[in-house]
């Protein structure tokens, strides 16, 4: 079965069902005489959920911050819903149903209620009642909030999982996550990959029913497969891989410590994307020598409101510290087209990725744009710091957003806060417009980071999310390919430097040909890291350079993808 | 018993962390306490009641309260309003 790639690795294990999943409540009618009993039960129930939460709510403020607690105060709240419980002790009262079976009831009644709100955020809600209830029914069966029994190897199978099972999460025993719901960018997701385990998410519902107790599952987070009950030659087959992987893994060790190097000797920077700060451990264990692209959108994401100026300045110096001396590059706020903040209330659009997003958002919001900014700006002070700016089309809107970056830095000066003045300013290289315009651009910015996937998008006019018309998103095409490299002649010619932060970044087959082009930074997701430094040390720039003029001279994407395959290096 | 109606001034409206802080305000007080839009009204104890109502910014919304407290739960939720529904002291 196919689902998301959400964290890579390659897992065999044994599934366990999540509880939630597992545990349906028994129904029983009850005699009225019981019924002061079970009402007695229920408190008891509620209090203990209430309790566990609140010590969970610490627990996960001391080792993840107060931001990651928060949902379990949330939580509380759901728990004690006056209105809520009330309808389960009416249930118990009325309808003589048993604590369980009353509790069931009120909490898909409720969740329901949420899931057919139009509010985004309310429909959110829903999965937030069903872990609530999930937790209160365990209590009533009797059950404690251990893993301990979870066996060793396991594969956890859930709908989706919460916070609050990630947060309790045993890594000894657990080896991947399936879920049926979810995509790259949910909880679930990001949790896998921030503790290196293989998960596959969004593999569909339906998928549940397939699954028993115990099974033996493969998991391939490189693909997102996913093998229920495995013949012997498909478990022979991963065992290989798996085995494949793990030599692989200890071959690419050996390039985590040492820069990366072209074989004649130059030095090229491999740094790597994060979105938060639990990305930048797994990119250290990587190998990666900087962050050329930090995603600031998950600050902005799954909450209700904006972040204030000092919550931002606080998780971008943290990142800043974390990487010491290695340079950050944050990029101001990418929001609008796929990547909606239900709290700015944005209207639908017909052309969101065409739309109101981005650097145009901010500009014409300067009180969502002024506190990151300022922000950001702060928190140089605390490491090698560079700000990008995302989505760029004009040279007005360069010139606006710098204007607004002087305005600031002249707002600090005078407040005495200290701030990097050398801070080097950067944009973004996606929107084709702006690669024929790149001179004028490179006179207002210290670098350009080219991102692939938007600029196909904008130049093969394919929407990346439509799964018809995906063969025409390609970096192979040979469009796509003459628009970077005048980005990167273009800034060369205007003395700035320029790198790539797109997937292309770490794509094996396009190596020689951005380096024949002349990229000076090379920023991709951690997991690519170490195979780009060891491919790089298999060329020189003049060998690179043939090929990138010779894939020039082709025709078609499919041409280009062939030549790049018949002229791979596989050692020195 | 207490009314009062009042118009909600903050962005998000009586959603979300702003709903949050209302419902804990309003479960400080003994007074049971209803909230109104247009004809529907639910618990001010309850977030999953309020939230429901989905009262965004300009809605009217009426606050009904009855018990001991209630002067002061009804004078300390209409301020909270009337501040944005920030998570201000005093608010």
């Amino acid at each position: 079965m196919r689902g998301v790639a959400a964290s890579p690795g390659i897992a065999i294990g044994k599934s366990v069902l999540k509880m939630e999943e597992a545990l349906l409540a028994d129904e029983r009618e009850i005699s009225p005489d019981e019924v002061d009993g079970e009402l007695e039960r229920l408190r008891e129930g509620l209090e203990k959920a209430v309790e566990e939460l609140k010590e969970l709510q610490e627990e996960t403020e001391k080792k993840l911050g107060k931001e990651e607690a928060e949902i379990f105060g949330a939580h509380q709240m759901l728990v004690q819903d006056p209105e809520m419980v009330k309808t389960i002790e009416e249930g118990i009262k009325k309808d003589k149903k048993n604590a369980e079976k009353a509790l069931e009831e009120a909490v898909e009644q409720y969740a329901s209620l949420m899931a057919g709100l139009e509010d985004e955020y309310m429909q959110a809600r829903e999965a937030d009642i069903r872990d609530v209830g999930s937790r209160v029914l365990r209590i009533l069966k009797g059950k404690s909030d251990e893993q301990a029994d979870l066996p060793p190897d396991s594969v956890i199978i859930a709908r989706d999982l919460t916070p609050s099972d990630t947060a309790r999460l045993d890594k000894e025993r657990v080896v991947a996550f399936v879920t049926a719901d979810g995509s790259r960018t949910s909880h679930s997701a990001i949790m896998a990959r921030s503790l290196g385990i293989p998960a596959v998410v969004g593999l569909g519902r339906d998928f549940l029913k397939d699954v028993d107790d115990g099974a033996k599952v493969i998991v391939d987070g490189n693909e997102g497969e996913v093998f229920l009950n495995p013949s012997e030659e498909k478990l022979k087959e991963y065992r290989e891989r798996l085995e494949e992987f793990e030599q692989e893994k200890k071959r690419l060790a050996q390039f985590k410590d040492v820069k990366a190097v072209t074989r004649d000797g130059e030095e090229i920077e491999v740094a790597g994307n994060i979105g938060n700060i639990f990305d930048v451990e797994p990119l250290l264990e990587q190998g990666g020598e900087g962050i050329g692209l930090f995603r600031t959108e998950f600050l902005y994401m799954d909450r209700e409101d904006l972040p204030g100026e000092e919550e931002q300045f606080e998780a971008y110096k943290e990142v800043a510290q974390a990487m010491g001396d290695y340079p950050v590059i944050i990029r101001t706020l990418d929001i609008g087209g796929d990547k909606d903040l239900p709290y700015l209330e944005l209207p639908q659009e017909m052309n969101p990725f065409l739309g109101y997003r981005a650097i145009r958002l901010c500009l014409d919001q300067p009180e969502i744009f002024k506190p990151q900014l300022r922000a950001i700006l702060r928190a140089s002070h605390y490491g090698n710091i560079k700000l990008m700016y995302p989505m760029i089309a004009t040279l007005e809107e360069v010139k606006e957003a710098n204007r607004l970056l002087a305005e600031i830095e002249k707002e600090l000066e005078e407040e005495g806060i200290p701030f990097d003045g050398e801070m080097e300013k950067g944009i973004m290289i996606e929107v084709p417009g702006a690669v024929m315009i790149a001179d004028a651009l490179a006179g207002e910015v210290d670098f350009f980071s080219i991102g692939t996937n938007d600029l196909i998008q904008y130049t093969m006019a394919v929407d990346r999310g439509n799964e018809r018309i995906a063969h025409l998103h390609s970096p192979y095409h040979p469009g796509v390919l003459k628009l970077i490299k005048e980005t990167i002649e273009a800034g060369h010619r205007n003395d700035i430097w320029v790198g790539m932060c797109g997937e292309a970044a770490g794509d094996e087959l396009l190596l020689p040909f951005l380096l024949g082009a002349g990229l000076d930074e090379f920023s991709m997701s951690a997991g690519s890291v170490l195979r780009i430094k060891e491919l790089l040390g298999f060329w020189t720039r003049e060998e690179a350079k043939e090929i990138t003029e010779k894939a020039l001279e082709l025709g078609t994407a499919e041409e280009v993808e062939k030549f790049l395959k018949n002229n791979k290096k596989t050692e020195k | 018993m207490l009314e009062k109606e009042v118009t909600i001034k903050n962005e998000t409206g009586l959603h979300a962390r702003p709903a949050t802080l209302f419902v804990k305000k309003a479960s400080s007080f003994s007074a049971d306490i209803e909230i109104t839009k247009d004809d529907k009204t639910v618990n001010a104890k309850s977030i999953m009641g309020v939230m429901s109502l989905g009262a965004g910014k300009g809605s009217k919304v009426k606050l009904k309260a009855e018990g001991d407290d209630e002067q002061e739960a009804i004078e300390a939720l209409v301020e909270l309003i009337d501040q944005g529904l920030s998570e201000q002291e005093g608010g």
